[in-house]
């Protein structure tokens, strides 16, 4: 009674790589990403753009993924919480993960409980911080007041933003030290 | 010694993996299963009429569509009640899918299984359930005068009806010089954890066996659920709780319907099989809590000190009891916070309601006791014209009362009686950390600029680590690395870091050569779950004592090869050596290799066992009798009691004077959790617990109408605080260590949800000049209490008409 749906052709550079699936139009994207692509780093907190847990980059900016459909991402660059790791800034952490400045400083100050709505805070601050390198406290607490976490309270994370950016700019004057190389 | 790590704000294992993207919960688990979705009720009350499913069973891609009538078997029977109590005359409890009847909206009717969730849902909207609608029951008021009845079978909607009482209450109170009584009412709300329930289960027809995976805070106990509903043998049943996204309580009851249904679904279709809750559902179909009508009656002396305590409470469980009582029996015996009580009874009455059912979230039942406990000593102060510290500190239980029996029953059935615990000292600190003195002042100068303030204080004891027990387990591989497993499951507490910091300290390893794992039925079959803040008390005490297990038998092993005494011996970063000469050592990987007599020689440590070949004596077996091979130990803990934490939270509020906003200037938290092992992440819990005691303080409700209808079931009206919301939270502590067991720890998971309530009442109450005895509380509810108010329908507090005239409210 009911027809197959129709397939589309979605080719989108994720973390970097180059990826294509068929797909509904109906889909997505955070469903694309996480159970077509296999990155469920991206999280689905309330599926209505409210939580923030599904956020990631589209072309730098933060975007709820949930809101978005995975054919509107056509051509599109984007970042995923498993992408941050990748950034020039990013070092290897003694257990082997790569860590960006803002995935270091989470977890050193214990900003994350659970760590379900954390790949949404996660990419929220890294544009956050492209923009504003140098938050306040307040403002630090500003940026995150789109994005629910039923765990941490917030304090850690605020301070985490802070520390972000402190490590941010120690990592970008090592850089800049070194003649500005690529760390390894 | 090494490094101590036990007590040191050490970072957590579990984050690198976190924040990479690495973690791995219940939806990212399955990629190749089938996917249920649900047709849930749309009426509080409603007989099933008829089912007709026709337009969805060519939905292209629906393997299978399931009413009640298809579960065979145990698996349509009802489902359990995990916690029976005599006083419980009249529990019911639902089926995996709704039979004849619904009770509430969001009730599960049909399932459906297709190949992903879209079409699951698409087959869903084509299915078309008749109903015939039944009166609905809704809020306590409807529920109590028992008009109309949840089930029919049920007179007076009345699940429960307890009664405790100490001492003669009635003459008590007829002697009390002041006597006062307190209506108060506090409303639901719930965990709402960031990920929702979730169920996946794979059959292995080879093998008959199932493996499911449940985003629970119980895996044990879904193991043996789901055992018994499908008639499986337990051996051929395991259940791992993979990472779970938050969980505060609710994902404490199983079976859910969804995690007998999933595993059914798999074995009959035999391909792997997932439920992924939506958040819609959430707010529908799995549980809340908090929903209480109080009436609090007190008689005190002139000096403040309480004679006699009568409370009586309506407690509303919803649709159904299947996790029993455990919410009021909470609120009625730890209400009764620091206090002595004089003379005590506390009666109360659970009914049913056509929505949600009620478990417990974080504090369970403790926020409503300690509201109404903080409440009463609020009106004493207010009544004697007292300082309302010091009315509290007349009623404290000294620590020279200590161990202090309330000769009531707990939770646990056990007695009610705190371990330790140094109430004064509590208080000295919160009244330093916030400048209780000195608020007055900081009030006088708000004033002169046309600021309305106020401050709030709330004092709470909370049992925790409620047994019956959990066990540890410890085997040390022979590369040195040390395997630790509890059967109680995570939801983000930290365990893979602080059993690991128990470990390294018990034993002498490095933190980074101890590996956790939590909730995996296959590791440990024994455990109880993780609730009630016992998972550090509990697992952690069991794994300290597997450890010592494990490090004497390293010992007696590594003494006989070195040819010393166990007791000259000290294990140092996970050597084993002699005390003051060092170079007499092995690595705890050896020892591994010598406990077992079957040596291959697969690894450097197997080849630098055989310099300690030993003796060998041909009349003895390789493994003694009362030995077993392997360097690994298993122990359980099993306390009396629970032990009892306690804490105390101060804030000053900000009530706009036109507007009747609410803020919150400041916050502050003194909390003794007995030892702790990891401060940074007592604190963390401390936070979160606030945070979430500020959302039912102020923003969080569960808005049904008279039809049953949850009016904001969704996060974008049901206000879970943002980080905008939650204000700068301070603290201190206090360590009043545990002597009932061997690390001197308490419970601190809920600590921080248990007083908001009260404190921020109590400090609304202080800037505004008359009671407030419903929470949560809006702008809009306190602007119609200043109507209200203005208009002499509320009385004023004395003190506000004592002290200089205010200016007139709005
Ligand atoms: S899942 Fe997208 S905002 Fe919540
Ligand atoms: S860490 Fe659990 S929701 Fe944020």
């Amino acid at each position: 009674m009911t027809d197959v749906e129709t397939l589309h052709d979605v080719t989108v550079t994720v973390n970097g790589v180059r990826r294509t699936a068929a797909v509904p139009a109906r889909r997505l994207l955070s469903d694309f990403l996480r159970h077509d692509l296999r990155l469920t780093g991206t999280h689905v907190g309330c599926e209505h753009g409210v939580c923030g847990a599904c956020t990631v980059l589209v072309d730098g900016a933060p975007m709820r993924s949930c809101l978005m459909f995975a054919v509107s991402a056509q051509q599109h660059e984007i970042t995923t919480v498993e992408g941050l790791g990748s950034s020039t800034d990013a070092r290897v952490a003694p257990t082997g993960e790569s860590l960006s400045p803002v995935q270091q400083a989470f977890a050193e100050c214990h900003g994350l409980q659970c760590g379900f709505c954390t790949p949404g805070f996660l990419t929220t601050v890294t544009a956050y911080l492209e923009e504003n390198p140098t938050p306040t406290n307040e403002e630090a607490r500003e940026a995150i007041s789109g994005n629910l976490c039923r765990c941490t309270g917030y304090q850690n994370i605020v301070k985490s933003v802070l520390r972000a950016a402190e490590i941010t700019a120690e990592r970008r004057g090592e850089a800049a030290a070194s003649g500005g190389g690529e760390p390894a | 010694m090494t490094t101590q790590m036990f007590g040191a704000p050490i970072r957590r294992k579990e984050d690198p993996r976190l924040v990479s993207g690495g973690g791995r919960y219940l939806d990212d688990l399955g990629h190749d299963a089938l996917a249920a979705a649900f047709v849930r009720s749309p009426h509080a009350h409603a007989r099933i009429v008829e089912i007709d499913a026709a337009d969805a069973v060519d939905v292209e891609g629906v393997v299978g569509i399931y009413v009640h009538e298809d579960l065979p078997g145990r698996v349509g029977e009802p489902l359990p009640l995990l916690i029976p109590h005599p006083t419980l005359t009249h529990g019911r409890t639902g089926h995996a899918l709704a039979r004849d009847e619904v009770n509430h909206v969001g009730e599960a009717v049909v399932m459906v299984v297709a190949t992903d969730r879209y079409v699951a849902e698409d087959a869903c909207q084509r299915i078309r359930v008749t109903y015939e609608q039944l009166p609905p029951v809704v809020g306590i008021e409807a529920a109590r005068d028992g008009v109309r009845l949840v089930h029919d079978d049920v007179p007076g909607n009345v699940a429960a009806h307890m009664l405790q009482e100490v001492g003669d209450v009635d003459a008590a109170l007829a002697a009390s010089p002041h006597t006062l009584t307190l209506e108060l009412d506090i409303e639901r709300s719930a965990c709402t954890p960031m990920e929702g329930r979730g169920v996946y289960a794979r059959w292995d027809d080879e093998r008959g066996e199932l493996r499911l995976w449940s985003s629970t805070q119980t895996s044990t106990g879904v193991r043996a659920a789901v055992a018994a509903k499908l008639d499986l043998p337990l051996a051929k049943v395991e259940c791992i709780a993979p990472d779970v996204g938050g969980g505060f309580g609710v994902k404490i009851v199983h079976p859910w319907p969804e995690e007998v249904l999933v595993p059914w679904a798999a074995r009959l279709l035999g391909q792997p099989v997932k439920f992924t809750e939506d958040r819609r559902e959430h707010f529908v179909s799995a549980a809340h809590e908090r929903g209480q009508l109080q009436t609090v009656t007190i008689g005190f002396d002139d000096d403040g000190r309480l004679l006699a305590l009568d409370v009586k409470l309506w407690h509303d469980n919803g649709a159904y009891t299947p996790y029993g009582i455990i919410v009021p029996i909470i609120t009625s015996t730890q209400l009764l916070g620091p206090y002595k009580p004089g003379a005590y009874r506390c009666e109360f009455w659970s009914l049913y309601t056509n929505t949600v059912l009620v478990t417990p979230y974080r504090g369970a039942g403790r926020p409503q006791g300690c509201f109404a406990m903080e409440r009463a000593m609020d009106a004493i102060a207010d009544e004697l014209a007292l300082d309302r510290t010091e009315v509290r500190s007349r009623n404290f239980i000294l620590p020279s009362e200590m161990p202090y029996d309330h000769g009531l029953l707990f939770q646990d059935g056990r007695p009610l009686k705190y371990d330790s615990g140094d109430f004064p000292a509590s208080l000295a600190k919160i009244k330093a950390l916030v400048g209780w003195d000195d608020f007055a002042a900081y009030r006088a100068t708000a004033e002169a600029e046309g600021r309305r303030v106020g401050l709030g204080i709330g004092c709470y004891v909370e049992g925790t680590g409620v047994g019956p027990y959990e066990g540890g387990h410890i085997q040390i591989e022979t590369s040195g690395r040390v395997n630790v497993s509890t059967g109680l499951t995570s939801q983000g507490q930290g365990h893979e870091t602080v059993f690991a910091q128990i470990v390294a300290d018990e034993l002498g390893v490095r933190l980074e050569d101890v590996h956790v794992t939590t909730g995996d039925s296959r590791k440990m079959a024994y455990a109880v779950g993780t609730f009630a803040s016992r998972a550090a008390v509990m697992s952690g005490s069991a794994i300290a004592l597997a450890a010592r297990k494990v490090r004497t038998k390293a010992l007696r092993i590594a003494a006989d090869a070195l040819e010393v005494s166990p007791q000259d011996l000290e294990i140092v970063e996970g050597t084993v050596r002699v005390k003051g000469a060092p170079a007499t050592s092995m690595s705890l990987g050896t020892v591994s290799v010598l406990s077992n007599p079957l040596r291959y020689a697969f690894d450097e440590a197997a080849q630098a066992a055989t310099q300690f070949a030993g003796t060998f004596d041909p009349d003895k077996p390789p493994v003694a009798d009362d030995d077993e091979p392997g360097l690994e130990g298993r122990d359980f803990y099993s306390p009396t009691q629970a032990t009892f934490a306690n804490g105390m939270h101060a804030a000053i509020v900000e009530t706009d004077p036109v507007t009747a906003e609410i803020r919150i200037l400041r916050y502050c938290v003194v909390h003794d959790c007995g030892t702790m092992i990891n401060p940074m992440i007592v604190e963390g819990q401390v936070h979160g617990g606030v945070a979430q005691g500020v959302g039912g303080a102020l923003y969080e409700r569960m808005a049904y109408d008279e039809s049953g209808q949850l009016l904001n079931a969704s996060f974008m009206d049901f206000l879970v605080p943002y980080a905008s919301e939650v204000p700068t939270i301070e603290t201190d502590h206090l360590e009043t260590p545990s002597p009932l067991n061997p690390l001197g720890i308490k419970g601190a998971g809920e600590a921080g949800c248990i007083p908001v309530s009260a404190v921020i009442a109590s400090a609304i109450e202080d800037a505004e000049g008359f009671p407030i005895t419903r929470m949560p509380i809006s702008p809009n509810d306190l602007w119609e209490l200043r109507r209200r108010h203005a208009a002499g329908e509320i009385p004023s507090l004395h003190r506000a008409t004592r002290t200089a005239p205010k200016e007139t409210t709005a």
